[in-house]
Order: C-alpha cells, then sequence, then structure tokens
C-alpha cells in the first residue's frame, strides 16, 4: 500500500481552499485505476515498472544545494529579473522579487495571492490524468508567478527546482499567468539528488495578445523517476514559445499540451533531449487547434547513445471550426549507438478542411558521409562525431527563448556526450 | 607511391593492382571513363570505411596510410578535395579547421582562413556558417581549395575537380593548386573523366585506368590522345563480365549519381 492517501493529502498544511482541493483531488485519485502500458498515451512508457509504494512524501526540511553550476546558468542570463529557489517543493530563497512587485509581477507562493484559488488547476482542469491528480493532491507550496495586463517583465524569471532525499516523491507545480498584452520569459530549472520521484505540473495561462517564453531544463539525478505535465492555454493572438531541454533522469517523462482556444494563437514547441547509459526519455505531444487561425510548429529533437532510449509520440488535433490553421511536428532522432534506440510516433487528427499540417519523424544513425568528411580533414573520428552531435542540437538552441541559456544547454549537452563518447573508447 | 594496391567495395574487387609514383611538387592525372574505378581510388587512399584494401600499399612520405583512421592519414599530410564535398550541418567550418589535428593548437586559423578566402575568391559569410550548407557546387569547390590552403598537406588527391564548377571558379581553384605545388612541394593526383581540367591545373603525367588499373602512363600528350580517341583502346580488352551470372552492374555507392546521364 502506498502513503499517497486522502488523510495524508488533507493534512498537508495550507489554507481552507487548498485543503478541500486537495482533498478532492486525492479522493479522484484513490479512485482511479494506474495506467498501464496497454493505454496508447503508455506505449513504450516504462510504466510497467512503476511503483508507487517505492516513495514517500518527502518532508520539508530538505537544504538547496548551492553548487556553481546553477550559477552558470544565472550569470549567462545577463538580465535575470527574479530567482527563486525550491527544494522539494518548498520556496527557500527568493531575490527581485520587491522589484519585480512594484510593476504589479507577483513571483512566490500561490496560495499568498488574493485569487490563487481561481488561478490553480485553471489550465490543467480538464486536461488531467493520474499524475496530474497526484500533483493536484500533495503540492506542497505551488508557486505563481503573474503578470498583469499590459506589463513587459524585461528580464528573466528563474525557478530553480531542487528533489532532494531518495525514495521521496516531490509535486513541484508552477503556474504561469501573463495578462492580456503582458510578456515574460521564463527559465524553469529541474535537479534533483538520488532516486526520487517527481512528479511536476507546469500550467501556463496566455492571456489575449500575450507573449511567454518558457523553458524548462531538466537535469535530473540519472536515478530520478520525473513524471511531468507542461499545459498551456493560448489565447487570441497571444503566442507562446515553450522548450523542454531534457538531459537526467532514469525515467523522465514529459506531458506537454498545448491548446490554442483562441483566434490567431500560436504555439512553438521545442525540445532538445541527449539521453545516455539506460536512461529513458519519454515525450508526449498534443497540439489542440481549437480556434481559427491558429499556428503550432514543434521541433523535437535527440540523441540517444549507450542504450538509452527515447520515445516521442505527438498529436496535432485540429478542431471541427479551426479553420486556417497551421500545424507543424518534426521530431527527429540520433542513434549513437547500436543498443540505443528511439521510438517515433507522429500522429493527426484533422476536423477542418481548410488547413495546412506536416509531420515528420526520422531516427538514424551519425550520418557516416559527414563523419568522414571531417575526418577526412584531419578530425579524429570521436571528435567529429562530438561535433556534428552537437551541431544536430542547434536548430532546437537558436531558438530557445530565454536568452543567455543557450549556452548553458550546449555546454551541459558537450559535457554529457564526452563523458558519453570517453567512457565508450 | 601506390604499389600494387588491390581493393574491394561490397565484396567485390574494384581495383586490381595499382601502382603509381607521384613526388613532391608534381600533378599527375588519372583519367578513366565512368566505371573504371578511379573515384573508387581517392576512397581508398582517403580511408574511407566501405573500401576495402586487399593487398599493396600507399605510402606518403614513407608513411604508410594503409590502415589508419582516415583522420590519421590527414595528420600524415593527406588531403582529399572531394567530387561532391558533404554538407555538414551544424558544424562551422571555423570550428572543423580548429579541430582538425592538422592546424597546431592555438594556431589563428580564422586568420589563415580569410587569407585563403581572398585568395580564391570565396565569400567570408561562408566561414562562420555550418560546412557546405546551401552552398553551390562552385562555391563548394573553392571550400575544398580554402581548407587545402588552411591544412596545408603533402599530397592532395583532386576528385573530379571540375564537376560543378564555373569557369572563374576553376580557375581560382586551379590556381591555388598550382600555386601549392611550386611553393609547397604539394604533391597531387588530379582523377577526372575528362581533360576540361588541364587547362587550369597543368599534368606533369597522365596515366590512363580503366579495369581498376592503370593501362598506359605518358606526358600531357597522352590527354590529346584521349581527347580524339576516347577509352575505347583501352575498355575493349578488358575481360568481359561472365555474360550468364545475371549480376546487376556495380554502382559505387558514393559514385556520381547523374554519371548515367552525362555517359
Amino acid at each position: 500500500m502506498h502513503s499517497f492517501t486522502v488523510d495524508a493529502a488533507r493534512s498537508l498544511p495550507g489554507p481552507r481552499w487548498l485543503a478541500e482541493r486537495r482533498t478532492a483531488a486525492a479522493e479522484r485519485f484513490a479512485a482511479a485505476d494506474p495506467p498501464t502500458a496497454a493505454a496508447e498515451e503508455w506505449r513504450y512508457s516504462a510504466i510497467a515498472d512503476f511503483d508507487l509504494t517505492a516513495y514517500q512524501l518527502a518532508g520539508l526540511d530538505a537544504p538547496f544545494p548551492q553548487d556553481g553550476s546553477w550559477a552558470s546558468v544565472n550569470t549567462a542570463n545577463g538580465a535575470t529579473a527574479a530567482v527563486l529557489d525550491v527544494a522539494d517543493g518548498r520556496i527557500v530563497a527568493s531575490k527581485g522579487l520587491d522589484e519585480l512587485s512594484q510593476q504589479g509581477v507577483r513571483v512566490g507562493p500561490l496560495v499568498d495571492s488574493p485569487d490563487g484559488a481561481e488561478v490553480l488547476g485553471s489550465v490543467v482542469d480538464g486536461a488531467g490524468d493520474y499524475f496530474t491528480m497526484l500533483n493536484d493532491a500533495f503540492a506542497g507550496s505551488p508557486i505563481l508567478v503573474d503578470v498583469p495586463a499590459g506589463v513587459a517583465v524585461e528580464g528573466v524569471i528563474v525557478v530553480r527546482h531542487h528533489a532532494g532525499a531518495a525514495a521521496a516523491a516531490t509535486f513541484p507545480r508552477l503556474v504561469v499567468r501573463v495578462g492580456p498584452h503582458g510578456s515574460a520569459r521564463v527559465l524553469d530549472m529541474q535537479r534533483s539528488a538520488g532516486a526520487a520521484l517527481v512528479v511536476p505540473v507546469v500550467e501556463l495561462d496566455v492571456g489575449q495578445a500575450a507573449r511567454l517564453g518558457y523553458v524548462n531544463l531538466q537535469q535530473h539525478d540519472h536515478r530520478t523517476t520525473q513524471i511531468a505535465a507542461h499545459i498551456a492555454r493560448v489565447e487570441q493572438e497571444a503566442a507562446l514559445v515553450a522548450a523542454s531541454v531534457a538531459l537526467g533522469g532514469g525515467y523522465a517523462r514529459t506531458r506537454t499540451d498545448t491548446r490554442l482556444v483562441g483566434r490567431g494563437a500560436s504555439g512553438d514547441l521545442l525540445s532538445a533531449y541527449f539521453g545516455s547509459g539506460d536512461q529513458i526519455l519519454d515525450f508526449r505531444t498534443y497540439q489542440d487547434h481549437a480556434a481559427p487561425d491558429t499556428t503550432s510548429k514543434l521541433l523535437y529533437k535527440g540523441a540517444v547513445g549507450d542504450s538509452a532510449r527515447s520515445v516521442y509520440t505527438g498529436l496535432i488535433r485540429v478542431r471541427p471550426n479551426a479553420r486556417g490553421t497551421n500545424a507543424f511536428q518534426t521530431n527527429r532522432n540520433l542513434k549513437l549507438s547500436e543498443d540505443a534506440w528511439a521510438e517515433s510516433v507522429p500522429n493527426l487528427e484533422i476536423e477542418n478542411n481548410d488547413v495546412r499540417c506536416s509531420h515528420a519523424s526520422a531516427v538514424g544513425p551519425v550520418d557516416p558521409d559527414q563523419v568522414f568528411y571531417l575526418e577526412s580533414r584531419g578530425v579524429p573520428t570521436a571528435v567529429a562525431e562530438r561535433l556534428i552531435v552537437a551541431g544536430f542540437f542547434d536548430e532546437v538552441i537558436d531558438e530557445l527563448p530565454v536568452r543567455g541559456v543557450g549556452e548553458s544547454v550546449r555546454e551541459a549537452l558537450a559535457l554529457k556526450l564526452n563523458k558519453m563518447l570517453r567512457a565508450a573508447a | 607511391m601506390i604499389e600494387g594496391l588491390r581493393a574491394s567495395v561490397a565484396g567485390r574487387e574494384i581495383l586490381t593492382g595499382v601502382d603509381l609514383e607521384v613526388a613532391a611538387g608534381e600533378v599527375h592525372a588519372v583519367m578513366g571513363p565512368n566505371g573504371s574505378g578511379k573515384s573508387t581510388l581517392a576512397h581508398v587512399i582517403a580511408g574511407r570505411s566501405g573500401y576495402e584494401a586487399l593487398a599493396g600499399s600507399v605510402r606518403l612520405d614513407g608513411t604508410e596510410l594503409l590502415g589508419m583512421p582516415a583522420w590519421q592519414r590527414a595528420e600524415a599530410g593527406l588531403f582529399l578535395a572531394m567530387q561532391y564535398p558533404t554538407e555538414v550541418p551544424g558544424v562551422s567550418l571555423l570550428d572543423m579547421l580548429t579541430e582538425s589535428v592538422c592546424t597546431p593548437e592555438g594556431a589563428a586559423v580564422a586568420e589563415r582562413m580569410s587569407e585563403e578566402a581572398a585568395r580564391i575568391g570565396f565569400d567570408e559569410k561562408f566561414l562562420e556558417r555550418p560546412v557546405n550548407v546551401d552552398l553551390s557546387g562552385g562555391e563548394r569547390k573553392r571550400n575544398e581549395a580554402l581548407q587545402l590552403g588552411v591544412l596545408g598537406p603533402a599530397f592532395a588527391v583532386v576528385d573530379e575537380l571540375d564537376s560543378g564548377l564555373d569557369i572563374d571558379a576553376l580557375r581560382f581553384v586551379g590556381a591555388r593548386i598550382e600555386d601549392a605545388t611550386t611553393h609547397d612541394g604539394l604533391g597531387v593526383l588530379a582523377i577526372t573523366h575528362s581533360s576540361r581540367v588541364f587547362d587550369h591545373l597543368r599534368p606533369d603525367a597522365v596515366h590512363v585506368f580503366a579495369g581498376g588499373r592503370v593501362q598506359q602512363s605518358g606526358g600531357p600528350e597522352l590527354a590529346d590522345e584521349l581527347e580524339d580517341e576516347g577509352y575505347e583502346r583501352w575498355t575493349a580488352a578488358l575481360p568481359q563480365p561472365a555474360a550468364d551470372a545475371g549480376a546487376t552492374p556495380f554502382t559505387d555507392p558514393f559514385g556520381d549519381p547523374f554519371a548515367d546521364l552525362l555517359a
């Protein structure tokens, strides 16, 4: 029997509305059947090996590790507006919040917001699943980034999540709301130490004619299991650019739902992922066109080496009223070793004729012609492969909506690639 | 110096015993019809995987190249100017040349690239772009010549220099290679199916290549004979494959995809 019970959810600290919400979610969770690999959305996943009884709800005393690698991202950003440090779902440090609040921008515990009760779940409700229910029931301290109408936040808002303890489960919850004509960029960093379970839910609420750039940079410990949901709603004439960079985790799954609900809304969806060792990186995307003249462009690029596996399945849905839709979906995978394995399954579901849609997917090794070309110029084989693999991600990295983070991503990718190639040599 | 070189591709013997000696500063042309194995020769010398040397020797200034990975052959002083230079998305020319073992660490690679670009009329804007991506055929060949200039090899195999090149580019590229032979003692093996290239890269010797080996060697005048007579004299004498084998003709996977159209 696992410990994620209704009583456990009810006893978490927080205001009454939150306790009620948690209790209701825990009750739904208790009544729900756990997912199995037989369900389409869990096909190719590692859900069969998932055991909730292996985890306890994390305590609220985990320290936040201050190592240099966090800092490198900040300095690279140059213009950081605010930083929020979150350990096992609890805010432990912050800076820059006062300056932002002078603009009316609120970054901090969602429960401190007067309309927190309305905001929490406003995007994910209706798009929930087994694990978002679990997050609803056990998120200790949901965080809100709230940009009011007409406000443009200059710098980057950085949220750094750390999951500390082995066998502990944490449920980070981040809600980003950008009011009409507002704009913001958010860098959401996820790390862990040990065999933790991390079940993050991110809600992105992009108001009319607003702009939001969101980058999720996941660098979990290789023993950590992550099951994440990034759910976005984009209103009329609003633009979302959302990126997911996935480097860590033993089994790391991210479900990305982007619902374009207002006329002229757009969503650019990017991902760069790299699996080594025996990692399994699992992506499920859903581009939901629910209004006319909406545009979504998805580009997911990944590499797998050693005996790592990746899964990409994506669905473009064009609803009957969504005439004038432009929807594109591209997933490309490099398979760097014999034992590595990548699955890529694109899907379309189109209920309107006046649309432009395309999807493309590919899985293959590093092009031997490219390697030979570099070798014939005197570039050693391993270096040639490293250059080509690094270059493969450029197309994604160059489009990341948070400036400065690209260099950190490039470095992190190069570090991981070098480590893998050295181990193989 | 190539001696008794035999090599196979996909289990089939293509080179049947090649002997060639090119001294420093000399340009030797290898001329042959399509399918004679002359492009295979280029790839076997450069060490491309899939091209298996069965016997013989390829030495550069006394160093045996066969058995070395391609990049060590480059380190030993070999350069291959490709017929169809490969696009390498995401890797800039600068990064590639900086990572080459032929450019010493800390070398002013970027400055050398600029100098070479100016010499051959290669647009500087291409220097930081991904290698060969979105370049025309002529720009790619200029790029090969630029790399030859920066890497400073002792010996270059130049495969079908004139394919994809306009006359201006051919003049620049030919002049750059000739200059390297005169001033740096570069030895060149120029593989070509026609003598058009000799207006810009003058050979000291010409070798007729057919049936996977050198059939005849001579001075530049041999090229004129070929121009008049074609290759029939040499190809007609070759043993014909058994008609009853029913085997499909061999196609070089890296050969000219349009060879049939041009033939």
